[in-house]
């Protein structure tokens, strides 16, 4: 799997995986411009550490939805180009706002993925990749919803808690059930289990129908 | 062009930052475009990077000032409005237990409450004592509307300040247990068992002394899934609603983003707590 231009596997600390060059965040590991990106506090981190093929470039558009405080957003503003990022919790977002201080091309957005039409305004069409994080039930219909932003050859990485849609089922029958809503709007490409980085959670590669 | 169809940069000069907050917060579009192209095309900026560099002024300024404005309806505010509504409901029936004694020596009425007070205050006054009783009627009728207005306030602003635990004990409980905590952060650093029994502080006092059994519930024996539990299961549910409305409360007072699977887990230990035990 090739990564994408701007992300390296780098030994940093004595660790080995995957860097972003920017400023630290969270107090990741660095050394010198580069600095670690730890798939277990990133669930985009975790897919690709998992041998998805997320399709990301240098320089795509991306729209991040539920950026909470910006540790995945930030890593993905590194290498990407305009990164459109929306997140609806007040606190998380002011920690997300020293993050997009340092990162012209990372754009917040306090608003409510669940309702595009009140950033359609703002985020711009034929986007390359929208990452879907936000852990709320019906997260493969907020993927859905947000179908419009994307380029026919876009690509949709979806992160899906299964706690969150309903902590009593069997998650990976939770999953399933994403995965049929899911096929309204994209085709699956590649799904993943996110383990040992985050537990129940599952990941899907999907591009629009 | 249709109304739909414009990017927030239209109509706004690139330089002011408070028109492009305003535009970015309440604008909307059911489609986006190519904003970057449209703005450059339309002279709002020189260039594509030039409006990506404004952009990013817009949208950072746009979420401080709204993270503002959602952080002032704080937990503080919250516990006047909801103390103040407890105070205008109680104050209401007070008035109105006195009114409709004097009232019914008047008119010969055996009337009572808030809602006989609004028959009393449209009346019109024939005499000088008539005249406060009316009067006094009033001013019940516009307390118990002072106290739907609060409730009112708690309501919205409940889930703003806490959003997890407002959405599991329901907005008026949950500015209750912030109340008796004294805030938010108190709440959250309280062990679940003080949560069980709050706002039942004299009951708790009285088994302190070895006068009374140990109370089961305080002011969460309001929530339905007390409530509505077989009195012998009451204080099992008790006990796992208050573990769960703390953590809620922790999640709401350091981190803030909402997490439906807690109330998931509570709807699902309550279940079985209902079911075990037969019945």
């Amino acid at each position: 799997m090739s990564l994408p231009d701007g992300v390296q596997r780098r030994t940093i600390a004595g660790e080995t995986g995957l860097a972003t060059r920017g400023k630290p965040v969270y107090g990741e590991p660095t050394d010198g411009e580069w600095r670690r990106w730890d798939p277990s506090r990133s669930k985009v981190g975790s897919m690709i550490e998992s041998g998805l093929d997320t399709g990301l470039e240098a320089g795509d558009g991306v729209l991040y939805l539920g950026a909470a405080n910006g540790t995945t957003a930030s890593h993905v503003a590194d290498f990407a180009g305009p990164t459109y990022a929306v997140e609806f919790a007040p606190r998380p977002m002011r920690e997300f706002l020293g993050v997009a201080a340092d990162r012209e091309n990372l754009f917040p957005l306090l608003k409510d993925a669940r309702k595009p039409e009140t950033y359609a305004h703002v985020v711009e069409s034929e986007l390359d990749c929208i990452v879907q994080d936000v852990a709320t039930t019906g997260q493969a219909r907020v993927a859905n919803l947000n179908r419009r932003f994307l380029a026919d050859d876009g690509r949709l990485l979806l992160a899906l808690k299964a706690r969150s849609e309903d902590v009593t089922r069997d998650p990976a029958a939770v999953f399933e059930e994403a995965l049929d809503t899911l096929e309204a709007e994209y085709d699956v490409l590649d799904t993943a289990r996110l383990d040992p980085y985050h537990d129940d959670h599952f990941a899907a590669v999907a591009t629009p129908k | 062009m249709t109304e739909n169809a414009a990017g927030w940069f239209e109509s706004i000069p690139p330089d002011d930052p408070d028109a492009a907050r305003e535009a970015i917060e309440n604008g909307s579009a059911e489609s986006p475009d190519d904003w970057p192209a449209q703005a450059v095309a339309s002279g709002f900026a020189e260039s594509e990077s030039d409006y990506y560099g404004t952009l990013h002024e817009a949208t950072r300024h746009a979420a401080r000032e709204a993270v503002e404005e959602r952080e002032r309806a704080d937990d503080q505010q919250l516990k006047h409005a909801v103390r103040a509504m407890d105070d205008a409901e109680r104050t209401a029936n007070e008035l109105a237990e006195r009114l409709s004694e004097w009232a019914g020596s008047v008119y010969g009425e055996s009337g009572g409450g808030v809602d006989y007070a609004r028959d009393v205050a449209g009346r019109e006054p024939s005499d000088g004592v008539e005249e406060r009783i009316v009067s006094l009627a009033e001013r019940v009728v516009s307390l118990a509307d002072e106290r739907d207005e609060l409730r009112g306030f708690v309501e919205s602003n409940a889930p703003a300040v806490a959003p997890n635990l407002a959405a599991m004990a329901g907005p008026v409980l949950a500015a209750r247990l912030i109340a008796l905590a004294g805030g938010l952060d108190s709440l959250a650093k309280m062990p679940s068992g003080t949560v069980q029994v709050l706002g039942a502080e004299d009951a708790l006092f009285a088994h302190l002394r070895g006068n009374a059994p140990s109370p089961k519930h305080g002011v969460i024996f309001t929530h339905e899934y007390v409530r509505n539990t077989r009195p012998d299961e009451r204080g099992s549910a008790a006990r796992a609603l208050a573990g769960k409305l703390v953590i809620a409360a922790r999640v709401d007072h350091y981190a803030g983003d909402r997490r439906p699977e807690l109330d998931a887990e509570l709807d699902e230990r309550i279940e079985r707590i209902r079911t075990r035990g037969g019945q």
